[in-house]
């Protein structure tokens, strides 16, 4: 049978430099916010960051937010009020759930940070490249709050992406200067942008060091553990924060690499994540599955934050590129060459799809990918039914025995 | 001295079910009961039957492995496996040869393909709604106030074809309250509702050349498996006692950790 045995995550020595670059983040951002000191522009998590941090704003970003209400399990508990609100249940749940800790006039920050309420906006930016529940989102906020929403509408179900699709998304991202300079942002300044463009691409640069040792075997580090630790790429990437504590970490993996030392001792299984993370869970699962022996090495989601495209000598250009090439844009065909070509790097053998019931556009089992995957590669796969947020939605007990079960099918497979 | 035996309990959402083998893979004892509140009593309730059944003590078992929702609950489990594992495994012995096993449980569907060998290819369980499962059964059963036992001879009387379109079990009650008001017959709903199983199960996975059924629905429904045939346009394979392959399954697991 596959051995199960409850194992805890080894820590990282450099827990608690993240805790402070996220700390930093939060704070300066209250400050602003009670301040008025700067401005703060809101930024969906694949937003125009490098041209807001170009333009002097704090950014804040309501996904991570998000992902932070999901980790602390208190999203079950205010999704309800935006529901109640016409925000449907089976619309995007990190939505729901902002919105309704919004209502509730919660928010994780304040156990975290001793951080009161989420920061003023002066702006809102989206990018729709990830669904157009994040403009949605923001357009509750900009009427509750009365401030501007401008943002970028991306293509979807791209394949091939021409060279004139990338001019007119760099042409949306520059014409949203005006905008961001009437809602307060400094004057646009070239030299300050082209810094941010450069910082974002250090960041990514490291990032997907740090996410490639995973290639070692065994790993030195699990998905799970990169979920926590792509918190400064997402929020501190164009700054020179993200950079630095993405060198302490690589330094790290690259030692646990060195030493020997492996996320999951004994490690048996190597296993791909595709979809979104099933956030109030991640303890959970990353206990389940390394009783079990496996790793999980690598995953879509980690992997977005990825934008070695960026270029601080044609900025609007290398961003609109950057931001239209990630792999939620992209059609079937892509992806599925994507984690195919996550395969040659990673080794993994098994696959685990999580359909998150209010993530579709993260949800890549939904239209025959397991199985082509597997015709192509013999990469068997598994698919759990949950979500990023709702715990409604999901079913621990159902998951629990999936899991087991696919463990125990990749060991009849190694006999 | 008695020669050694080995036993499965399976602890469904439903019902728990214990088997017991001799060395030659002989089913020698067997018992259900409802699962019930109290999973290890259930078990040692079930174990007692089945050794009754066998004319066995305790002190012949060699190994014991438990399976189903409630596989950590069995106090003298030596080891677990899933249900997945163990309904393949009973389900190959019957039939050794490459199968897409069917097991409709009281809670649960899952469909696993297995290879000539007898491993598993990939599996598949319904999704969280009780859609097409043994609770759907139980429920609809409630809502026409007619025996759960009574609704395969009822269905086999049918004389007109009735479709439940939905996918929740909600909706369909909902459904057939309507078909009542439409002065539909019992027999054509309950023959309806079989069918509406049957649609779940065969949109979970594309079925193999060689299909075997397992499960309590399918030892208590056997038409249900007539129509699934039907459906199908071939045989479909129902080993003896399906109720019990996975607790078979189960002591096959316990016997290969040797005597």
């Amino acid at each position: 049978m596959a051995d199960q045995k409850t194992i805890k995550r080894k820590t990282f020595e450099c827990s608690g430099k993240l805790k402070q670059v996220m700390a930093d983040h939060f704070l300066e951002l209250d400050r602003a916010s009670q301040s008025g000191d700067s401005k703060i522009a809101w930024c969906s998590s694949v937003g125009p960051a490098e041209l807001l941090r170009g333009m002097g704003f704090l950014v804040y970003y309501p996904e991570n937010h998000g992902a932070m209400l999901g980790a602390s399990r208190m999203a079950a508990d205010v999704i309800p009020y935006a529901n109640a609100e016409g925000y449907s249940p089976d619309i995007c749940s990190y939505l729901t759930s902002d919105i309704g800790a919004f209502l509730q006039e919660k928010t994780p920050l304040t156990k975290a940070y001793n951080i009161s309420a989420v920061p003023r906006p002066d702006v809102l930016v989206f990018n729709t490249n990830q669904c157009r529940d994040v403009k949605d989102w923001f357009a509750w906020y900009s009427r509750h709050f009365n401030v501007p929403l401008v943002g970028v509408h991306t293509y979807r179900e791209i394949g091939e992406i021409g060279y004139d699709q990338i001019k007119e998304i760099a042409k949306q991202i520059e014409d949203l200067i005006p905008d961001l300079e009437a809602a307060g942002g400094a004057k646009f300044d070239m030299d300050r942008f082209k810094e941010a463009v450069g910082l974002s691409k250090k960041t990514s640069q490291l990032w997907r060091a740090c996410l490639e040792t995973a290639s070692a075997v065994p790993s030195p580090w699990t998905f799970f553990d990169a979920t926590i630790h792509m918190a400064p790429a997402v929020v501190a990437r164009g700054t020179q924060a993200g950079v630095d504590y993405y060198e302490i970490l690589l330094k790290e993996l690259k030692g646990r690499i060195k030493g020997g030392i492996a996320a999951i001792e004994g490690e048996k299984h190597r296993l791909y994540w595709e979809g979104m993370p099933i956030w109030g869970k991640l303890r959970a699962l990353s206990e389940q599955l390394s009783g079990l022996k496996a790793c999980v090495v690598a995953s879509t989601y980690c992997n977005t934050w990825i934008y070695e495209q960026l270029d601080s000598a044609k900025p609007f250009e290398s961003m609109a590129q950057a931001y239209t090439e990630l792999f939620i844009v992209r059609d079937e065909a892509y992806k599925e060459q994507y984690i195919q070509e996550c395969h040659d790097l990673y080794q993994f053998d098994g696959i685990i799809f999580h359909d998150a019931k209010t993530c579709p556009n993260n949800s890549n089992n939904r239209y025959g990918m397991p199985e082509r995957l597997r015709g192509n590669t013999g990469v068997p796969a598994l698919i759990i039914n949950g979500d990023l947020n709702d715990l409604r939605c999901y079913s621990e007990e159902q998951t629990k025995t999936n899991i087991e079960a696919f463990i125990e099918q990749l060991e009849e497979g190694m006999v | 001295m008695a020669s050694p035996i080995f036993t499965g309990v399976d602890i469904g959402a439903s019902r728990t079910k214990v088997t017991i083998l001799d060395p030659q893979k002989n089913l020698i004892g067997r018992a259900e009961k409802k699962s019930g509140t109290d999973f290890s009593d259930t078990a040692v309730s079930c174990l007692e039957s089945a050794l009754k059944m066998a004319n066995r003590s305790r002190t012949d078992i060699v190994k014991t492995v438990s399976t189903g929702y409630g596989r950590n609950n069995v106090t003298f489990s030596d080891r677990t496996k899933t249900e997945i594992g163990c309904h393949a495994k009973g389900c190959y012995f019957h039939f050794p040869k490459a199968i897409t096993v069917i097991d409709i449980g009281g809670q649960d569907n899952k469909v696993i393909k297995l290879d000539e060998k007898g491993n598993r290819i990939s599996f598949k369980m319904n999704r969280k709604c009780a859609a097409g499962t043994g609770a759907f059964l139980e429920e609809m059963s409630m809502r026409l106030d007619i025996p759960l036992e009574d609704m395969d001879s009822l269905a086999r009387k049918a004389t007109e074809q009735v479709e439940l379109g939905s996918y929740c079990t909600v909706f369909s009650a909902t459904e057939v309250l309507e078909k009542i008001r439409q002065g539909k017959k019992v027999p054509d709903i309950v023959k309806g509702l079989y069918l509406s199983v049957i649609k779940r199960l065969l949109e979970m996975d594309a079925l193999g050349d060689t299909v075997v059924m397992s499960g309590g629905v399918v030892a208590y429904n056997p038409y249900l498996v007539k129509m699934v045939e039907e459906r199908i346009g071939r045989e479909v394979l129902v080993p003896d006692f399906p109720q019990y392959s996975g607790a078979f399954g189960a002591a096959l697991f316990a016997m290969e950790g040797g005597i």
